[in-house]
């Protein structure tokens, strides 16, 4: 037996590695750490993802390496990728500081879990094979299921954690059922040996089909879309608002992965087929998450409807690709980076509107109201800019970054030949401008009822500040984002 | 120096409302200097514009070209003909007009309020200027916000319903808009320059779209019957100076769109379509200045007359005669210089007063001599009558309707009574007569900063009504180039 056994090239592997050992590393000085060294882990995540960050450079040489016995790809578009989880990540940890302290829900398990969801998420980024990318998927999954009930005393919290479980776990079996039956019509589980099996015709349509259908089902499930959005407003809602944010972020990135790895490359002999499906799920989710986010108090529930909305527009792009029989290589990297833009986008949005809630949050008060955000201009002209920075971008106006994220999907969505479909999306951004704009009112028209000053930390400030700019600056220059995503795609696919 | 004349004109207010946010709303004193400074400067900038404009030159002048968005080929395109570079010119002289306005009866947040007035010119004068049609799109939309801000703001008692009114009603019309520039961008085989598109072969069914995805944006902004009532609303419950930019340069933006985008990329389609554009121009004229005329508020007449008003510039253009297009153009910078001047002097009344109802008043002349005089001025202006800008334009496009079809002029020219009737019985109920309220036996007559503002709008007024020819000299050219190039179809 072991004269079989090849030693796998473990180099392109480096970052998850390190994440892994690391995440023991906290674990086991979690043990030992007073509760006023709680920092210690924090600064240990924090230098963790940095490092890894550092490795996935050292290692991006351009070139796809494959490992593991093929089940683990590392491409230009996985490291892009796994940076920009990376960064989310470290945002999110360090808007984060404060109100897990304030709410003692800074133990060291917060730390581990969030570690493990990135490690998952890396491994769904980089999954060369059915097996490694629903392996990644679970991690991630369950350790999100775990961090949404983190504070184990808040009863919303619990439930939420409950439903996002159950649906979650049953969107799990659906794509594994899916992944079954594409193994059934291919006798493949790798991502490239599928695609060459279909390629060459070989496979058996009518199940090949019957699986995509659940494939798609469980995609879509995972990232929030009519039909499959029920759990999105209790999750978001429930959850402590800094978990929120990390679901509402980082995952997107493994998500859109997700779909280039088993849509675009190992499915696209039924381009067609799939195409389809994503188009009728992104006209409902623009239609109805504009629609239902109107009637929303709570700005949590508000941003995740918006989610669901932008998720729609995320899958105009990648609905975009071909066009009737023909697949033009420009046409279809065109669409593909329209799409990773606006995820990028939209992740860099919302971060900045989850650190706008959790700026206002202290002590004993969850800023989850609209109404929280009276005044604001008064309290704080700087952050009342910034949010009505994060807010206009949603909505899609320009000078902001949503601008050039809305106008690359629908340049995609028009060459394809969608013209209607664009011309109601834009209708439905009409109809999302109006709650993206009352939140607008509120900071500036109305006068503010809580007058107390904002406790928030520098660093959390020039975070916030930092994030705030960038939201503004890409959207003066979008070219060099623009570019960089084309320039991934065109490398890896 | 000369060659970035019109990034200065976009700039140089948009940059100089930085230090004005940052000095915040408590250093009085220094924001409004620093704000006048900077709207000074914007408008210093903006002269070299007309001194070295060549009349003769057919084409855009003052070109600046940059690649902004390579992955795009969207690019930083400025340059301007005789039919935009006068707005520029107007649009950076109302600021100076609306920093002194806004001096000190704007007790709240001055600085956001100066700043937001300053952006605005900058973004302004950036849609004047966009040759690139995403670039002109994002001035365009841009613009919204600071224009919503300011009315929700600092407006009156409903200003919320009016600013999102305004808001979304202005976004519905910009989206289709973004549409129409996306069709356009792709059947250009990917480039955005307007003046592709004005070469672009389109055929009649696509050209028609266009023309309605384009007809709504602008006829928002215009705006035009039956899509005006954001306007009233808006003028109602903005700030003075809020006003003054809505009626003086922002409802012709979409007029100017008409121009820049409507009538030359779509000619064909403007042609068939322009007996519904006359309809609508001329039910604008007629019915709208009957509504103006039973108005108790005095901005919703003044707005409600802006409407009226600026149906004549539609009605002008969609006669398809160089009178036409020409008398058009000189009634937008007429009505810019007008308006501005009617919404100041109901500005002067409303910080003494509080009220802006017309039967509140009555015997202002009493008391304030020197501003019923400037007020009768602006009023025999707003009216048409000869000698002042108002003439020019409206006789000029009556003669050009005239000359397209005798009845449509006719019916054009019913404005010049009710005009009259409308301006002149609200002068009179206003100004004349017994002083019944005994607020106004209280009032004082304009200061020297109020008699200063509109001193140098009277100037503008007469100025054009006896001698317009400076204007229309600039724009000569341009417009004929527009009319050859209309003729051709595209088919």
């Amino acid at each position: 037996m072991l004269n079989n056994f090849v030693v796998p090239d473990f180099y392109p592997l480096a970052p998850e590695i390190l994440l892994l050992s690391m995440s023991f590393v906290i674990l086991l000085a979690d043990l030992v750490l007073g509760k006023t060294q709680r920092w210690v882990a924090f600064a240990l995540s924090i230098i963790t993802l940095l490092g890894c960050a550092a490795l996935t450079v050292m290692t991006a040489d351009g070139q796809t390496a494959l490992t593991m016995s093929n089940l683990f790809v590392d491409d230009l578009l996985s490291d892009f990728l796994k940076l920009m989880a990376y960064l989310s990540v470290i945002m999110v940890l360090v808007y984060g500081r404060q109100y897990l302290v304030v709410r003692g829900l800074d133990k060291g398990e917060f730390y581990l879990l969030v570690l493990f969801a990135t490690l998952g998420m890396m491994v769904m980024i980089s999954a060369a094979s059915l097996l490694t990318l629903y392996l990644g998927l679970e991690l991630m999954s369950l350790s999100l299921y775990a961090l949404v009930a983190i504070d184990r005393d808040s009863k919303r919290a619990t439930e939420a954690a409950m439903k996002y479980f159950v649906l979650g776990a049953l969107a799990s079996g659906l794509l594994l059922y899916g992944m079954s039956m594409v193994y059934g019509a291919t006798g493949n589980l790798n991502i490239a040996d599928i695609s060459q099996v279909l390629y060459q015709g070989q496979a058996d349509k009518t199940v090949l089909v019957f699986g995509l259908v659940f494939i798609v089902a469980g995609i879509a499930f995972k990232l929030g879309v009519v039909p499959f959005h029920m759990w999105i407003p209790d999750v978001y809602h429930g959850a402590p608002t800094v978990v929120t944010m990390l679901i509402g972020t980082a995952p997107k990135f493994a998500a859109f992965a997700m779909i280039l790895r088993l849509l675009v490359y190992a499915l696209f002999a039924v381009v067609a087929e799939w195409q389809q499906m994503l188009l009728i799920m992104a006209v409902l989710s623009i239609a109805l998450g504009n629609l239902a986010a109107i009637a929303q108090k709570n700005i949590k529930r508000m941003l995740a409807y918006s989610a669901i909305s932008h998720m729609g527009f995320m899958l105009l792009g990648l609905t975009s690709g071909v066009i009737g029989k023909e697949v033009d290589p420009f046409t279809a990297i065109n669409a593909y980076s329209s799409s990773l833009y606006y995820t990028l986008a939209y992740v860099l949005m919302s971060l900045g509107s989850f650190g706008m809630v959790l700026l206002l949050s202290r002590a004993g008060h969850e800023a989850e109201e609209l109404d929280d955000f009276k005044g604001l201009n008064q309290r704080s002209p700087w952050f009342a800019g910034m949010m009505l920075i994060f807010m206009l971008s949603m909505a899609g106006i320009p000078f902001f970054i949503g601008f050039f994220a809305k106008f690359a999907v629908l340049t995609a969505a028009i060459k394809a030949g969608h013209l209607y479909v664009a011309i109601g999306a834009v209708m439905f951004s009409l109809v999302g401008a109006f709650y993206y704009l009352r939140v607008v009112k509120l900071m500036y028209f109305d006068a503010a009822e809580d007058k107390t000053p904002l406790l928030a930390r520098t660093s959390f400030r020039i975070l916030l500040s930092l994030n705030g700019i960038a939201v503004a600056a890409f959207g003066l220059f979008p070219d060099a984002v623009m570019s960089l995503c084309t320039a991934v795609l065109l490398h890896s696919l | 120096m000369s060659a970035y004349l019109l990034s200065l004109a976009i700039w140089v207010p948009i940059l100089g409302a930085i230090p004005v946010l940052l000095l915040g709303s408590e250093r009085r004193f220094l924001v409004r200097w620093l704000s006048l400074a900077v709207a000074i400067a914007g408008l210093l900038v903006t002269i070299p514009l007309y001194i070295g404009f060549d009349p003769a030159v057919v084409g855009m002048q003052f070109v600046e070209q940059a690649p902004w968005v390579p992955r795009f080929n969207l690019q930083y395109l400025l340059g301007v003909d005789g039919i935009s570079m006068p707005f520029i010119l107007l649009n950076s002289f109302i600021t100076i007009m609306v920093v002194l306005a806004g001096w000190e009866v704007i007790a709240t947040k001055q600085a956001q309020y100066m700043a937001a007035f300053l952006i605005m010119s900058g973004l302004m004068n950036g849609i004047f200027s966009a040759l690139d049609g995403v670039l002109f799109y994002v001035f365009f939309e841009a613009s919204l916000i600071p224009m919503y801000l300011i009315i929700g703001v600092w407006g009156g008692p409903n200003r919320v319903y009016a600013a999102v009114k305004f808001f979304l009603y202005t976004l519905l019309g910009s989206l289709l808009m973004l549409v129409a520039l996306i069709w356009l961008f792709l059947d250009a085989g990917g480039s955005a320059n307007i003046l592709d598109w004005h070469q672009l072969k389109i055929g009649m069914a696509p050209q028609i779209l266009i023309f309605i995805a384009f007809l709504v944006s602008f006829a928002v902004k215009v705006p035009m019957w039956p899509v005006h009532t954001w306007l009233p609303d808006a003028h109602v419950e903005a700030p003075t100076g809020g006003s003054v930019v809505l009626a003086a340069i922002a409802l012709k933006l979409g007029a100017y769109g008409f121009l820049r985008f409507s009538l030359p990329i779509a000619p064909d389609a403007s042609h068939y379509l322009a007996p519904v554009m006359i309809a609508l121009s001329l039910t604008a004229i007629i019915y709208i200045g009957f509504v103006a005329l039973v108005q108790a508020d005095m901005k919703k007449l003044v707005a409600y007359s802006s409407i009226s008003h600026m149906g004549f510039v539609t009605l002008g253009f969609f006669i398809f005669n160089s009178l036409g297009i020409e008398g058009a153009l000189v009634q937008m910078i007429s009505h810019g210089f007008v308006s501005a001047a009617m919404f100041l002097c109901i500005g002067v009344m409303y910080d003494r007063m509080h009220s802006r109802q017309i039967a509140d008043y009555g015997g202002v002349v009493n008391t304030m001599p020197k501003f019923a005089a400037f007020f009768m001025l602006f009023s025999m202006a707003n009216a048409g009558l000869p000698a002042t800008s108002g003439f020019v334009g409206e006789f000029m496009v009556i003669l050009g309707a005239v000359k397209f079809n005798f009845f449509t002029g006719a019916a054009a020219a019913v404005t010049l009574i009710l005009g009259a009737a409308y301006t002149l019985w609200m002068y009179k109920r206003v100004i004349f007569g017994e002083i019944t309220n005994p607020h106004v036996a209280e009032l004082t007559d304009i200061g020297r900063r109020e008699f200063l503002i509109l001193a140098l709008l009277a100037v503008c007024v007469l100025a054009m009504g006896l001698y317009p020819y400076p204007f229309t000299e600039v724009m000569h050219t341009s417009v004929d180039n527009l009319l050859k190039h209309v003729a051709v179809s595209k088919l």
